[in-house]
């Protein structure tokens, strides 16, 4: 009796949840820690709640968003950028340039990407944006799309400048948030682009991978982000949702101490890469074979992922051979020998992705057949960049992701640049990619452009500071109840308001 | 009673030095540097971890003694002031009035059901020792809480939410939300409390004043409730007490797997973070939760059994 007093108490619960139906339900990974757009930005950009001055398309060319045109000085050290008439905030107020430049501002004194670029002033002039510059920068447009220069209403923030609440003027605007999980949006009713085509979207952090799955399997969300790979063949044979994948421009690279007696010749970083089974790695743990990094670049990076590039293979014997000539030799067990110093190193790795453990563990027995010693400890992210710093890191196995801004230049410029970075090179500098970085970087024609890209990808496939081992995919799963879903590679705007109900 | 009520606030009060000082150690004692995991929580992996993690130990002032940060800590407790978030920057006592609001439903939720599932077996079970049922009661105890929180909860929500499409797998907000979590801890409770009270009703089943209620005519019914129930009652809840250990452990698993915020869900991602005053807040809520419980439990026991009365 009590069962079935339970079953009739579902059903009756199941037809009230219909009435609801009307939110667009989206789930995915991103908790909403606090409302600073360098810290959660992202959501609210991906969410269309606030907007940047530039945006991207999904193929990573630049697009206006609030500002409809911009320019540049001769001499490269001061760029305009005229906002549109029509846009206004949540609260009614129009979008100024004085608003945008008293938000670029603060982006620029803060902690977000605007405080890597060689910017001297930021103003307003009539509808225009000025930005100067102490030296040209050609990746300025491409900075102006990330999230942390997101453009928030005046009223935003409070008296020490702080962001107070999130006053945006996307074609959504905060109905109510529940830190760190829950984002309830409704149509702003201002959109300078049009009403959006659902009107209320209910966002739902789900750490948990298997759990977001269930929630597409269960239609009790419409929209699911970033599905892991064991779910995804599953979710393909269900009838009712609709998987996209798109590689994304995010690498798993093994970042080596090009310092280190290790890995201080190319030939040995050579080795590295050609004892690495990427088919296998991508097959058994990504599930999809075509995800083998034959190079740094993914594919979703046109002009940056050269197809004709002689591609990283694994070749047992020629890692063998050339680890022989950088004066490794067998010892007793097995395991390389130098000067009575073994082969033996910590791979470092976090599980904030949780893909790259057992990516590690697969690259400790790959490692082993040519006789390297390999220690997987898995740790913290920021323990990468901190043993960075003290020089104790040997090997690390990280995810990279070179769409920070839709311009590589400036990650490369990070990564690779003189004395490398956290997340880039450790111990190795090469001067011919540090001028054509340079170059790249007061650049803006993309005919001129492109000989000194190819350069740099040449170098870096040649000299290996990172070995590449996977790119990276996002999969998204949409309920066939909505039509009108984009996936974004970049991640930059997910398109919420041009969804809506299938007929 | 205004003795007892004395007795438990010293120890309330005990409790949250100690929990407070551990916790601000055991962080302290961990490796790594915490501006750099403050810096990788705040502004996620992707960022340039190294100038964001100056920034925010000058912000926070995180080379300051260890000894002048516990002892503010100690201080601003006294003025009942938890401190701010170092990731969020949100007032502690803010935060955890949400997580911690739901909680307490959740755990209520849970108490509740597995206290209507629990028991009831076991009365069913202890009346009939060696029966089906009572066999059947221990097969499914016996498996039910070897099995753990975050397994039963995923069995759950496959069964109750894709196949049968009953509730939503995750999330909240309502009561729908809050049942699979809340169902997936009261069964680990139950399976426990139902041998518990199977096992006091047999004993009591067996007691003379049992049997002559049984002799004397009364029908089952009046028996069980008269006779059998107050008496069984007396263990089943004293054994609460010790569930909620159980229920703190379970929350924490049970809050991640279904995205439901929650005082677990805080202190799992605080303890990442290196959020040393969130950790001591959700931690001191925890401790303080267990001297309300253990209080209440005596209370109730007293309540149940007149002869402890005189002992409190």
């Amino acid at each position: 009796m009590l069962a079935a007093a339970l079953v009739i108490g579902f059903s009756a619960v199941g037809n009230s949840g219909q009435a609801q139906a009307q939110v667009l339900k989206v789930a995915g990974p991103w908790e909403i820690g606090g409302i600073d757009p360098a810290q959660t930005g992202y959501v609210f950009s991906r969410l269309q709640v606030a907007e940047t001055l530039v945006s991207a398309d999904p193929s990573g060319k630049l697009v206006p968003a609030l500002a409809e045109a911009w320019s540049v000085s001769d001499d490269g050290l001061t760029w305009r950028f005229t906002m549109r008439t029509n846009a206004i905030f949540h609260d009614g107020t129009p979008v100024t340039a004085e608003a945008a430049a008293a938000g670029l501002k603060q982006a620029h004194a803060g902690v977000g990407v605007l405080t890597q670029a060689p910017i001297s002033k930021i103003a307003s002039d009539g509808r225009d944006v000025v930005i100067q510059l102490e030296k040209p920068f050609a990746a300025l447009p491409a900075y102006l799309v990330h999230f942390s220069t997101i453009i928030l209403a005046p009223l935003s923030f409070d008296d020490s400048g702080r962001v107070a609440k999130i006053i945006g003027s996307g074609p959504y605007k905060v109905k109510s948030l529940t830190p760190p999980l829950k984002l309830e949006l409704e149509d702003s009713g201002k959109w300078w682009g049009g009403a959006p085509g659902i009107g209320d979207v209910s966002y739902l952090a789900v750490g948990q991978g298997e759990t977001r799955a269930l929630m597409a399997e269960a239609g009790a969300a419409d929209l699911v982000f970033s599905m892991l790979p064991v779910s995804v063949d599953r979710l393909k044979r269900n009838p009712m949702l609709d998987v996209r994948i798109a590689t994304i421009p995010r690498t798993r690279i093994l970042k080596v101490n090009a310092g280190s007696s290790f890995f201080d010749d190319a030939e040995e970083r050579q080795a590295l890469s050609y004892a690495i089974d990427r088919a296998g790695i991508t097959k058994v743990i990504l599930r999809n074979a075509e995800l083998a990094a034959t190079q740094l670049f993914p594919p979703a990076l046109p002009g940056w992922h050269m197809p004709d590039l002689q591609p990283l293979t694994r070749d047992l014997d020629r890692a063998r051979q050339l680890l022989t000539e950088a004066g490794w030799t067998p010892g007793a067990d097995g395991i390389l020998e130098q000067d009575g110093e073994r082969f033996s190193v910590t791979l470092l790795t976090y599980s904030s992705w949780p893909e790259l453990p057992p990516i590690a563990t697969a690259l400790q027995a790959q490692l082993r057949e040519v006789g390297i010693d390999v220690k997987v400890s898995v740790g913290n992210s920021s323990e990468i960049p901190s043993r960075h710093q003290d020089g104790t890191l040997e090997m690390g196995l990280i995810s990279r992701l070179y769409s920070i801004v839709p311009d590589p230049v400036g990650t490369l410029l990070q990564d690779y640049g003189p004395g490398g970075s956290d997340w880039g090179a450790m111990g190795w500098s090469n001067d011919e990619l540090h001028s054509v970085v340079e170059q790249l970087a007061v650049t803006t024609d993309p005919e001129e452009r492109a000989p000194l890209q190819r350069r740099a990808v040449e170098i870096l496939q040649e000299e290996l500071p990172s070995i590449p081992v996977t790119w990276s995919e996002l999969a998204v799963v949409a309920n066939k109840r909505i039509t009108g879903v984009q996936i974004d590679p970049l991640e930059v705007n997910y398109g919420l308001a041009s969804i809506r109900w299938a007929e | 009673m205004r003795r007892f009520l004395l007795t438990r606030l010293a120890q309330a009060g005990i409790v949250a030095l100690v929990v407070g000082a551990l916790s601000f150690a055991l962080m302290h004692a961990l490796p790594g540097d915490p501006a750099m995991r403050i810096a990788a929580g705040r502004y996620g992996p992707d960022a340039r971890i190294v100038d964001a993690a100056e920034k925010v130990r000058l912000e926070l002032g995180l080379d300051r003694p260890w000894a002048v940060q516990l002892t503010d800590w100690i201080g601003s407790l006294a003025r009942f002031d938890l401190g701010h978030s170092l990731v969020t920057g949100a007032p502690v006592l803010e935060e955890l009035k949400v997580q911690l609001g739901a909680s307490v439903w959740l755990a209520g939720a849970a108490l509740l059901l597995s206290l209507l599932i629990g028991p009831t077996i076991g009365v069913f079970s202890g009346l009939r020792p060696g029966s089906l049922t009572d066999r059947l009661g221990l097969v499914g105890a016996v498996i039910l809480r070897a099995m753990p929180p975050f397994v039963l909860g995923l069995i759950l929500m496959l069964v109750l939410a894709i196949w049968l499409g009953w509730l939503p797998p995750a999330g909240f907000g309502s009561w729908r939300e809050l049942l699979l979590p809340a169902l997936t801890l009261a069964l680990g409770l139950a399976a426990v409390s139902s041998q518990v009270t199977r096992n006091a009703i047999a004993a009591v089943a067996k007691a003379p004043y049992f049997a002559f209620a049984r002799h004397k005519g009364l029908p089952e019914a009046v028996v069980v409730r008269r006779h059998g129930l107050r008496n069984a009652a007396i263990p089943v809840v004293s054994f609460l007490g010790l569930q909620a250990i159980y229920l703190v452990e379970g929350v924490v698993v049970v809050e991640s797997i279904f995205a439901y915020p929650g005082i677990g869900h805080a202190l799992v991602h605080a303890i990442i973070e290196r959020d040393v005053p969130m950790v001591q807040g959700t931690a001191l809520v925890m401790g303080l939760m267990f001297v309300v419980l253990a209080a209440t439990v005596d209370l109730a026991s007293a309540w149940l059994d007149p002869r402890l009365r005189s002992t409190q």
